[in-house]
């Protein structure tokens, strides 16, 4: 491999980057805090002529992603990306770019939703997206973003997948913070991810219908066809993962443990908060405390197996859910996890924090707080609440 | 009763390829008719671009004049309301 200088980028410029080195053929968005400055950069690529790509400019979030599953339906190498309420527009169209079986990739920079309006980060967007049927990554800094949309076109395009991907990263604190991010060269990009222009597609030589009216007799197969597709595609999406770590010494695992080996109390997290709850688990272990965390980079296919690897020795387990699903049993994380756990017949004491919402800073001393509740778990054998909120007032 | 296929015996993707849009004949729909003034026409295109079926086309090369194919027209009408010249009218079918 070529040995490149850092560049000194932002999650929103790393993606952008990323998109031109991968030749993209069509991006179509619509503007919106924090995901603004990721495709400014990408039309600032295209009119100096650095990315030959078509930029449309649609009315909506509804039409780019439209626009893009179109785009894609041809052949083309599409990107778009959103947050917050453009991702809420962009709903519908998801679920139809996953059962057509469309290579989309799209990253988010994760934002809290409306009401109140609310720019900063967290991940009351994504969750409602669950359902989709696209695979769905999670990132903790600018550079693993970079990496992974190099990933994603690979993943997306292989014949066995072909699905949509979203990679996600947290609005404001990863979208806008700028650190070193070490590309790879655009011939390494091009021999990793090379573009596979897969069939079917529309083709007037060879023309097809595709998402025509569907009976009761067919529908149940072909969603079942999606779903197959998404779970199957777990072990490729690590093998992508492991393929890019021999080629550019980074690799990320679908789940990425700390200290679990002989923890007693684990932290599950997702996104740019792990970074915290690792320097926490850092700083609690140099005090001699068995304590260990897990961050999860992928939701979609959900790993259970990988997951239940590292946490089946724990004595509490802590899970953070930075999304309410208001009126649900738990937040979606927790849920993800005890099910998890409860299908591998397992029965360890779970708690559910829910923090960091609509961009509440959390400090290292509000995850020590929550190591602090679980040790009490531990060592009473009781738990008095399944659901803390930390950092509320009153 | 015929035996329908199995999930991993259908094509991904729900792609179907007896064009079936082809075979039947949606000009049955049609309420209104589109009736192009071809002395008004401006052979611009415009009708051609917005039709949803799409069912206008040009004779023969560009710039020859414009045709509706009724076997597919559904009479939505949306050719007389874009058309530049306002040279397309709906009329009523008998
Ligand atoms: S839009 Fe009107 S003027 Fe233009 S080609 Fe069609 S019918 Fe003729
Ligand atoms: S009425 Fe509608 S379907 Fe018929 S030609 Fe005009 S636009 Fe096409």
């Amino acid at each position: 491999m070529q040995i490149i200088e850092p560049l000194t980028l932002s999650g929103n410029l790393a993606i952008a980057y990323a998109v031109k080195q991968l030749d993209v053929d069509v991006v179509a968005a619509y503007p919106i805090t924090p995901q603004t400055t990721m495709v400014e950069k990408i039309s600032e690529y295209i009119s100096k002529g650095e990315l030959k790509a078509n930029l449309l400019l649609v009315e909506s979030e509804h039409s780019a992603i439209s626009a893009c599953l179109s785009a894609a339906a041809s052949g083309a190498r599409v990107f778009t990306s959103s947050s917050s309420q453009g991702l809420l527009l962009m709903h519908e169209i998801l679920f139809i770019t996953s059962a057509l079986r469309f290579p989309v990739v799209m990253a988010i920079a994760n934002r809290a939703v409306s009401a109140p309006i609310n720019i900063w980060n967290d991940h009351g967007d994504i969750m409602p997206q669950r359902d989709t049927g696209w695979i769905q990554l999670f990132v903790e800094s600018a550079q693993e973003a970079y990496d992974k949309v190099i990933q994603a076109y690979r993943i997306a395009e292989d014949d066995k997948v072909r699905l949509p991907i979203m990679i996600n990263i947290d609005g404001i604190v990863l979208s806008h913070t700028y650190e070193p991010v070490y590309p790879i060269s655009d011939s390494d990009v091009a021999s990793f991810s090379p573009w596979n222009l897969y069939s079917p597609r529309l083709d007037p030589d060879n023309p097809i219908t595709i998402g025509a009216f569907c009976y009761p007799d067919y529908y149940f197969e072909t969603r079942y066809q999606s779903l197959k597709a998404l779970n199957d595609s777990l072990p490729i999406i690590s093998n992508v993962d492991k393929e890019f770590g021999e080629l550019s010494g980074r690799s990320y695992g679908i789940v990425s443990p700390f200290k679990c080996d002989d923890a007693d109390i684990i932290l599950i997290s997702m996104g740019s908060i792990s970074m915290t709850v690792r320097a926490a688990v850092k700083k609690l272990r140099e005090k001699g405390e068995k304590v260990g965390m897990l961050s999860l980079k992928l939701f979609r296919p959900f790993p259970s197996k990988e997951l239940i690897r590292y946490i089946k020795n724990a004595k509490a387990i802590g899970i953070i859910d930075r999304a309410f699903s208001p009126g649900a049993v738990a937040g979606p994380v927790f849920t993800e996890v005890t099910s998890a756990l409860y299908l591998s017949k397992m029965d360890i004491p779970s708690v559910d924090f829910f923090l960091g919402l609509g961009g509440r800073d959390v400090k290292m001393e509000d995850i020590k707080d929550i190591f602090n509740i679980l040790k009490r778990i531990v060592k009473t054998g009781l738990i008095e609440r399944h659901s803390y909120y930390i950092g509320l007032r009153g | 009763m015929k035996k329908l296929p199995k999930w991993n015996e259908m094509e991904e993707g729900f792609i179907t390829r007896i064009l079936s849009e082809s075979i039947n004949k949606t000009g049955t729909w049609r309420t209104f008719k589109p009736i192009i003034d071809q002395s008004r026409c401006t052979k611009c295109g415009w009708c051609i671009v917005y039709c949803p079926e799409p069912c206008i086309y040009y004779e023969s090369k560009k710039d020859s004049k414009i045709l509706i194919d009724y076997d597919f027209c559904k009479g939505c009408g949306i050719c007389a309301e874009e058309c530049p010249v306002k040279c397309i009218n709906m009329v009523l079918e008998e």
